[in-house]
């Protein structure tokens, strides 16, 4: 292979990591098919494999990609009539095609950058249209925004591949024979329907963040992948939960490789090397939750990125702003309460008031019962205990929380608490 | 598209409301009737019967079986349609939430309507 030919190779291949999704989000539109779309972008890569080296790498390939996807899939659908003429189904498709040729000027030329700005907001709010099932959101999305293959959806999320694809399909039916529109949902139903996106998001990044089995390094990749979610929605739609959204999720994941310990066990946020934390990350999301607070229009995401980001400035775990946290947690409260809000904002509370205040509170939602099942409150109110020099009823806490984690690392280390306090008071078998 | 709004609601509601709940209820389902035949969406629509008065009727081997009631015994049954023409599902969806019964405690399923080549 020649130098020109590799090169033009590696443009190829760069301009598909680039711009394949946006080639794909217009070609849905023009083509009106989530699959006849899917095959069309795979023909016009083929197409410029071909044709760059031979002409050029054109001044604007993305502009060159849609017009050769939309002319094979137009091509593949006259051919497949002029086989199948009787079929007229075919030939609606053919109809639709071809009526849509029309307007390929006014779509793909100078007045139509806007609109293909849009198109991958179409994309985002098709995929994660709430008459589809959660699940098969999430594995739309990734596979037609994120560009993630049905095999690594698959592997990240532990289901088996054809499960994974027959979700897929499914959805691509339900959005075809229900009517789901390729379109930016109307002002009024904005915020209802951004909420549906963020939610997405906020799943795909749970489970790559929160998941206590499988891979790290796909975990990780999935964490990645809802920031850059993320980060093009806020590009796109610069709403302030957007914004609050990306800065909780980079504010957290800045402390991926500090947060556990070689065997995978948890570290508390006062036991991490906070050296280790990735600051550059942490700039970025404070900067962000400043912009989301300064609209004025304060949601949940941007109060709980605001709570990550006052223990990310925090120098030492001593330095923390626990008065600060307490506030934001009550504003939190007050717009969307719930109990693990309540537990967290009984933690701060025990920080920043002592520990008496803080017990009292999670005992009280102890009793409620809302969280009597949920180890991370036996555990918390374990730790309190302990501080306070109850050690038998911290012992007893501890192995509440024990008996309620999943196993994994997180049992490990309450395991390790159990041990430890067992050990000091032998007395209690 | 056409789409058919099915409305389920639990039918035992209905009597048991005072006169003015029912009076207010059936203004606003008339009211939500005129507003969807002047915006175009309205084709058709009924309210039926209670389930009490429906009979189900199938073949077997031949032999028509007919039994007394619906379906199914669900806790909430089908009371009544909307057969809309909507321009896509978001458009359906904003119809059917304004279907006073969707407030009332009540679903409404939205279900597009097949469509054979001709």
């Amino acid at each position: 292979m020649t130098d020109a030919s590799t090169h033009v190779r590696e443009t190829v291949e760069r301009v598909y990591r680039s711009d394949s999704r946006r080639v794909l989000a217009t070609l849905v539109r023009l083509l009106g098919d989530f699959d006849v779309a899917e095959e069309a972008l795979h023909d016009a890569f083929v197409a410029a494999m071909e044709r760059w080296p031979v002409d050029g790498v054109p001044a604007n390939p993305r502009t060159w990609l849609v017009s050769a996807g939309r002319f094979k899939a137009i091509d593949q659908l006259r051919r497949r009539a002029r086989f199948q003429e009787k079929e007229p189904e075919i030939g609606r498709e053919l109809a639709d095609a071809l009526h849509h040729q029309g307007s390929l000027d006014a779509a793909i030329g100078d007045a139509g950058d806007a609109e293909i700005a849009d198109d991958r907001l179409r994309l985002i709010f098709t995929c994660c249209h709430p008459a589809l099932a959660t699940d098969a959101q999430v594995a739309l999305t990734l596979r037609t925004v994120g560009g993630l293959t049905t095999e690594e959806i698959a592997h990240a999320f532990m289901v088996p591949v054809p499960t994974l694809a027959q979700r897929i399909v499914r959805a691509k039916n339900k959005i075809r024979d229900a009517g789901i529109p390729y379109a930016i949902p109307d002002l009024a139903d904005l915020p209802d329907r951004l909420d549906g996106v963020l939610a997405v998001i906020y799943l795909i990044f749970n489970e790559g963040y929160s998941a206590t089995f499988g891979d790290a390094a796909i975990r990780a990749d999935l964490c990645a992948e809802a920031i850059r979610l993320a980060r093009l929605l806020v590009e796109l739609l610069p709403e302030p939960e957007a914004q609050g959204l990306l800065a909780m999720m980079l504010l957290h994941d800045s402390r991926r490789s500090a947060r556990t310990v070689a065997n995978g066990e948890p570290l508390l946020l006062a036991e991490q090397d906070r050296s280790r934390w990735d600051h550059a990350q942490i700039r970025e999301g404070v900067a962000l939750v400043e912009r989301a607070l300064g609209s004025r229009r304060v949601g949940p995401y941007t109060l709980q990125a605001a709570i990550a980001a006052v223990h990310a400035e925090a120098p030492t775990p001593a330095a923390t702003d626990w008065r600060q946290i307490v506030g934001l947690y009550r504003v939190l409260l007050r717009i969307e309460p719930s109990p693990v809000a309540e537990l967290n904002h009984a933690v701060a509370v025990a920080m920043s008031e002592g520990e008496e205040r803080g017990l009292a509170l999670i005992d009280a939602l102890l009793a409620r019962g809302d969280l009597s099942r949920y180890y991370l409150a036996h555990s918390a109110r374990a730790s309190l205990l302990r501080r306070l020099g109850r050690r038998q009823e911290a012992l007893g806490a501890y192995i509440a929380a024990r008996d309620l984690a999943m196993p994994g690392p997180q049992r490990r280390f309450l395991d390790r608490c159990v041990a430890e306090l067992s050990g000091a008071t032998p007395e209690s078998g | 598209m056409k789409y058919l709004c099915l409305i389920y609601e639990d039918e035992t509601m209905w009597p048991k409301m005072s006169k003015e709940e029912y009076g207010k209820a059936m203004g606003e389902y008339g009211a939500f009737t005129r507003d969807i035949t002047e915006s175009g969406h309205f084709l058709g629509g009924n309210a039926l019967q209670p389930t009490s008065s429906a009979t189900t009727v199938r073949v077997r081997n031949g032999k028509t079986l007919t039994t007394d009631g619906p379906f199914a015994e669900t806790k909430e049954q089908l009371g009544g349609y909307y057969l809309i023409e909507a321009k896509d599902l978001n458009d359906a969806i904003q119809v059917a939430a304004r279907i006073p019964s969707a407030r009332l405690g009540g679903a409404i399923e939205v279900r597009p309507i097949m469509v054979f080549g001709s």
